[in-house]
């Protein structure tokens, strides 16, 4: 599972699945310990209460003081009464609402921008030292200018999560835009497509998966953006709740978010997924998956 | 001749846009006398006398220093822990729901929390970069060991090669190009939270100058740091693409031969 949300940019999860040259044998018996009858969901489960047990624990017997970590029942508790409180459903909405926005205009900005240069051989020789250029630049570095000209505003949030997202949709749709097959290009072009023709039946289906590989890498690295901005610019938001309630010595309440955003960070990862799953039913890829039963 | 002549283009095509937009920047900045927006030259000007001095020295090299020592900590942790959890199916179910939560946790939030353990200081920050940097490393460990050729598993298996040859000479070799994909991803973490953890509380790192420049409305001086950032991360990346190439060598010319037939 953790294996194909972790995947390179640039590839896409039929071409990873190979690892070493190693393409995964359809109906292969899985690996060792495949007899013992533990379900897998049970496994996690266990680790996931070991882990509770273990926040537990350490504070209670004093091998991390209370009052930097809170057991993990009374960060429960405090979590609890933070679901109550209105407080936390602004924070909560604000965060999303950036997070949503900025995903929304780098994958736009990002497919556009992508199908254009992409389609053409000259454009995308003169600007791939330009992309490879600004593509590392960190986002964070434009805090500074992000605060000057909006303050604590939404647009704040919203240049660091689009610079930060925008190149992961662009670079992938331009691999995809790229791995269109040349026969059928040919054809295309000989029964006389127009450019919106090929954009929608040739380049569209071809550039998909690439696409929803952007998405996924995407909506990880806004939502991170998202609460950067929260805690660095101090944009309302739950990233700010946290920075906040760690000033104000509120522990309990500061862990419950941190918790929140991680439950937040979670949902994103697996409803990526599922979208992916869902949009590229028809592809090999994903035929491959589920025939393998992995 | 026609080698250089075709040098020559290629340096063209490389070169033409980015000298492009730098013109026009410098073009439409120049006569400039909005605030936040100052002319390229008088931000060039202050990137060399600010940057590329000795007083340059005391916020520079901390805040590499802690980028490297978290990096490179967060990378043998993320191998050391995912090469076991990799290679046992248990353990792997066991904690990738943990895993899966953790890593999904947005790092940023953790530049709070390791405050009240560790303070303001150094810890601080390489512990906040080691956090933060370990779960793509680790995760990827994990995909790269699971995914092993089973074939050649087999092989050693049959040829009873040791513990410590096998890991050397199979399962690190065959997970590596996994291995590099998290690391690749760490580095770009590793940078924001670099600069994220000395601007939410810092006495000297780039972070911290950049956020004193933009408090004290030094704009020519805050654009020289977002330019110096830019860099860094630049070159950052153009030294772990060497670092790869060269480790990986082997990998990438087994896929040019198999991609060639």
């Amino acid at each position: 599972m953790a294996a194909e949300a972790t995947i390179a940019p640039a590839k896409i999860g039929a071409k990873i699945g190979a690892g070493i040259g190693a393409p995964a044998r359809p109906g292969a018996p899985p690996k060792s310990g495949a007899r013992t009858g533990v379900p897998a969901w049970l496994r996690g489960l266990s680790g996931l209460i070991g882990f509770a047990l273990i926040l537990e624990i350490v504070p209670r017997i004093g091998l991390v003081s209370p009052h930097y970590l809170p057991p993990f029942s009374a960060i429960m508790v405090a979590l609890f009464r933070e679901l109550m409180s209105a407080t936390f459903w602004t924070a909560f909405a604000d965060t999303m609402r950036a997070w949503a926005l900025g995903l929304v205009i780098s994958l736009a900005a990002g497919t556009v921008i992508g199908i254009v240069i992409g389609s053409s051989n000259l454009l995308r020789t003169l600007t791939y030292s330009t992309i490879e250029f600004l593509r590392p630049i960190p986002s964070v570095a434009l805090i500074p200018l992000a605060v000057l000209l909006f303050g604590t505003q939404l647009e704040s949030t919203l240049i660091l999560v689009v610079y930060a997202a925008f190149w992961q949709v662009l670079i992938q749709v331009l691999y995809g835009v790229h791995d269109v097959d040349p026969v059928a290009r040919e054809t295309a072009r000989s029964y006389g497509l127009g450019t919106f023709a090929q954009v929608r039946y040739l380049i569209w289906p071809t550039m998909l998966p690439y696409l929803m590989t952007g998405v996924r890498l995407a909506a990880a690295v806004a939502l991170i953006l998202a609460i950067t901005s929260e805690i660095a610019i101090d944009t309302e938001g739950l990233g700010r709740e946290i920075s906040q309630t760690e000033a104000g010595g509120a522990v309990a309440i500061m862990y419950a978010y941190v918790i929140v955003t991680g439950i937040v960070g979670v949902i994103v990862n697996l409803g990526a997924r599922a979208l992916e799953r869902r949009v590229l039913f028809w592809h090999p890829s994903m035929r491959l998956d589920a025939g393998s039963g992995r | 001749m026609s080698g250089a002549l075709s040098l020559a283009r290629r340096a063209g095509i490389v070169l033409a846009l980015p000298a492009a937009l730098i013109a026009l920047w410098w073009v439409t900045s120049a006569g400039s006398d909005s605030f936040y927006f100052p002319p390229l030259a008088t931000i060039l000007h202050t990137f060399v006398t600010l940057w590329l001095s000795p007083d340059a020295i005391p916020n520079v090299v901390p805040s590499l220093i802690r980028f490297a020592v978290g990096y490179f900590a967060a990378g043998l942790i993320g191998i050391a822990v995912g090469i076991p959890v990799g290679a046992s199916r248990k353990l792997r179910q066991t904690l990738e729901p943990v895993l899966e939560f953790l890593r999904a946790v947005p790092p940023p939030v953790l530049v709070p929390v390791l405050i009240l353990f560790a303070g303001i200081g150094d810890e601080m920050k390489i512990l906040v970069i080691v956090f933060g940097c370990v779960w793509p490393v680790l995760l990827n460990t994990v995909a790269g060991v699971r995914a092993l050729d089973e074939v050649l598993e087999d092989v050693v298996r049959c040829y009873r090669i040791g513990r410590m040859a096998r890991l050397w000479h199979f399962v690190l070799p065959g997970a590596s190009p996994q291995i590099f994909t998290g690391l690749r991803q760490s580095l770009s973490v590793g940078i924001i939270l670099m600069v994220v953890s000395e601007m939410f509380a810092a006495s000297n790192g780039i972070g911290f100058a950049l956020v004193q420049y933009q408090r004290t409305f030094a704009i020519p001086e805050m654009w020289s740091g977002i330019i110096l950032l830019g860099l860094i991360g630049i070159a950052l990346s153009l030294v772990f693409r060497a670092a790869e190439a060269w480790l990986l060598a082997w990998y990438h010319g087994l896929r040019r031969t198999q991609r060639a037939n």
